[in-house]
């Protein structure tokens, strides 16, 4: 089978010892970063992205990858012990793991978090594996109309299935889209939007974007509010799970791996949507609903799951047709940008070792999580007795340097600061900034496809609906905001996004 | 009476409004060109409009339905945090990484309500001993660790 000889490939990609050790460092480094308070998988990426930029591009997206696991696993021990969540996919895992950490059982949390997002995160990539060829081959024979209509459903998609106000997240997206043009037009060689600022004129860099929207504003937001966290850490002890708990988590983790891999693959799924999606299913299937908010072990291991599963099927997008679905997949175009990789159908047949490296160093990078963090979880754990108070001023200099690093210029890490401000005020004034960085990675994509469609069809726009398949997508696209227009159906969106949090 | 019930969602409104205007009127510099042979202006252009309608319709939103008021900004912390940051990108390529780490240490501590001068202080010294040990010599990063004179 073709399959085989290509995952043989990837496998002897990323076995490579130097490979390994960048998945082993991503991995560390990710959860480092992850198990802070307050940090989440797309903070933490845009910090450490520069430590990838010596490396070669395979070595890179496999570093990445493993940090994007480690944040993820990270955030989950934040969440569990301290009640914190550091992301948005682990508000869920806070409300019992937090509650089982309380009640003495912090190390059977810990340990189905672990193994449940192996389990998950070992059939999801295969599912990529799987499905990555086809829907390549299918991508390859998309024209600039289709990939016009594809992004415009994506970003649609994002939108309506995130939680919020939905005509202020399309707002976010254009403003996106728009800082995303910023600088020299590739096709007259006008500086745009650039303000005689030199430095803008190779547009504004991503690092800087995500680091203030997500890093900055998260810190300032932070220190705003002055309650006490509880941290639960004395009765960590015995990170193993008893029969019983056993036998009532692993239907959830079956559960939460299958509802993970298929919500994780649309536009705006990914990690968030399935762990909401797998606690609500659990909670209605349970035989005991009363006991989830006060330490029902399948409300952790379901989710967590779900939330692996979905973070790795989420990939398929990215990898198969080059469209970003959520923020952390924006981060992870960014990152291939930065070492001059074009997502989208192309790279499985112009750089197969890339494509399957990565893809076999997903697995790599899980089962790494399982062996370095079941022990290593004492060493986190003290990580997170440090006060917050000395935290945050060393996440500032790390971000602040990170981000110098990327062109060597003081002007980014002053941008950096314009976009922490820039967040605090969305924040405030209630506009999610996921996505802003979804419409930033794909602006020049979109206007680079909208000028080709058109001069094509030389200038009639009734050719995104001529064309059957991206007629077909913007039919979609429109369906998905009826939907939400519907009073009805948005009620239960709202309250599938409040219950419970 | 128009009264503005939901300030989040009425501001937020007129933030987009503002962002569509400034683009349309900075754009307006830009070749637009036709839909055939696009120009530098037209998709920016595009999006402007965008905002506009999408702005308004987010104001309106703001004055027809009862909302949260915006939460209190605790200008301190912001100023401060952010204050810090940009004077350690000001100041890091002429006072070096060992000065501006401290600087930037202390500054940023400050914000916090639990704020410990000689703590702060401490720990500046330690960061600013591990950022030149990790960043200048071990990851040889192009900056000077000590103030350089004369440049």
């Amino acid at each position: 089978m073709e399959l085989i000889s290509h995952l043989v490939t990837g496998f002897s990609v990323a076995l490579t010892p130097l490979n390994l050790l960048h998945a082993l460092i991503g991995c560390l480094l990710g959860t480092l970063i992850g198990v802070l308070p307050g940090i989440g998988p797309v903070a933490t990426i845009a910090m450490l992205l520069p430590t990838t930029y010596a490396l070669q591009p395979v070595s890179a997206l496999i570093m990445l990858a493993g940090i994007y696991y480690g944040a993820q696993y990270g955030g989950s021990t934040t969440a569990v012990l301290l009640n914190m969540p550091g992301e948005s996919s682990s508000v869920v895992t806070c409300l019992d793991g937090h509650q089982m950490a309380r009640r003495g059982q912090a190390g059977a949390a810990l340990a189905i978090a672990a193994l449940g997002s192996f389990f998950a995160g070992t059939v999801a990539t295969m599912i990529v594996a799987g499905v990555a060829m086809p829907l390549s081959e299918i991508a390859l024979k998309f024209g600039p109309a289709e990939y016009f209509s594809l992004m415009v459903l994506g970003l649609i998609g994002a939108v309506v299935l995130a939680s919020g106000s939905l005509i202020k997240a399309i707002a976010m997206i254009i403003t996106g889209l728009l800082m995303g043009i910023v600088g020299t037009d590739v096709n007259s060689g006008v500086q745009r939007f650039a303000f005689g600022v030199p430095e803008l004129s190779d547009g504004i860099g991503i690092t800087g974007v995500a680091m203030g929207l997500f890093g900055f504003a998260e810190i300032i937001i932070n220190l705003e509010s002055k309650e006490k966290r509880q941290l639960v850490t004395n009765k960590v002890k015995g990170l193993w799970l008893t029969k019983e708990q056993f036998q009532k988590a692993w239907p959830a983790v079956l559960r939460g791996t299958g509802l993970g891999s298929i919500l994780g693959i649309l536009p705006g799924g990914g990690a968030m949507l399935s762990s909401f999606a797998s606690y609500t299913v659990e909670k209605k299937l349970s035989k005991t609903p009363e006991e989830f908010g006060k330490g029902a072990i399948a409300g952790v291991a379901g989710p967590e799951s779900a939330n692996n599963a979905g973070a790795q099927t989420s990939f398929i997008p990215l990898l198969t047709l080059g469209i970003p679905e959520n923020a952390v997949m924006a981060m992870m175009v960014g990152a291939m940008t930065i070492h001059n990789i074009q997502p989208g159908p192309q790279v499985m047949t112009s750089n197969p070792q890339l494509f399957w490296g990565l893809i076999a160093s997903m697995w790599i990078g899980n089962l790494m999580l399982v062996i370095l963090n079941l022990p290593l979880i004492g060493m986190w754990i003290k990580l997170l007795t440090v006060p917050y108070r000395l935290l945050y001023p060393a996440i500032l200099l790390f971000c602040s340097i990170g981000v110098y690093t990327v062109n060597n210029t003081s002007m980014d890490v002053m941008m950096t600061a314009f976009f922490g401000f820039l967040g605090v005020l969305f924040v405030k004034l209630g506009c999610e900034p996921a996505p802003l960085l979804l419409g930033f990675v794909l602006g020049p994509m979109m206007e680079e496809n909208l000028r080709r469609a058109l001069l094509l069809s030389r200038g009639d726009p009734t050719v995104f609906l001529t064309r059957p398949i991206s007629a077909f997508m913007l039919a979609m696209a429109v369906f998905l905001i009826l939907i939400i227009a519907l009073p009805n159906i948005r009620k239960t969106r709202e309250v599938a996004f409040t219950e419970d949090t | 009476m128009l009264s503005i019930r939901n300030p989040k969602d009425f501001w937020a409104g007129i933030l987009f409004i503002a962002l569509g205007i400034f683009t349309i009127t900075m754009g307006a510099n830009y070749t637009l060109g036709t839909a055939a042979r696009m120009g530098p202006g037209y998709f920016p252009r595009i999006l402007g409009i965008l905002l506009v309608m999408l702005g308004a319709a987010i104001a309106a939103n703001g004055l027809r339905v009862k909302g949260e008021a915006i939460p209190p900004w605790n200008w301190r912390a912001t100023l401060v945090v952010l204050g810090s940051v940009i004077l350690f990108g000001y100041i890091v390529e002429k006072v070096g990484v060992a000065f501006s780490t401290v600087f930037l240490i202390v500054g940023a501590s400050a914000a916090s309500h639990e704020f410990r001068p000689i703590e702060s202080v401490i720990s500046g010294i330690f960061f600013a001993a591990l950022a030149v040990g990790v960043f200048v010599i071990g990851l040889s990063l192009q900056l000077p660790i000590w103030p350089q004179f004369g440049h």
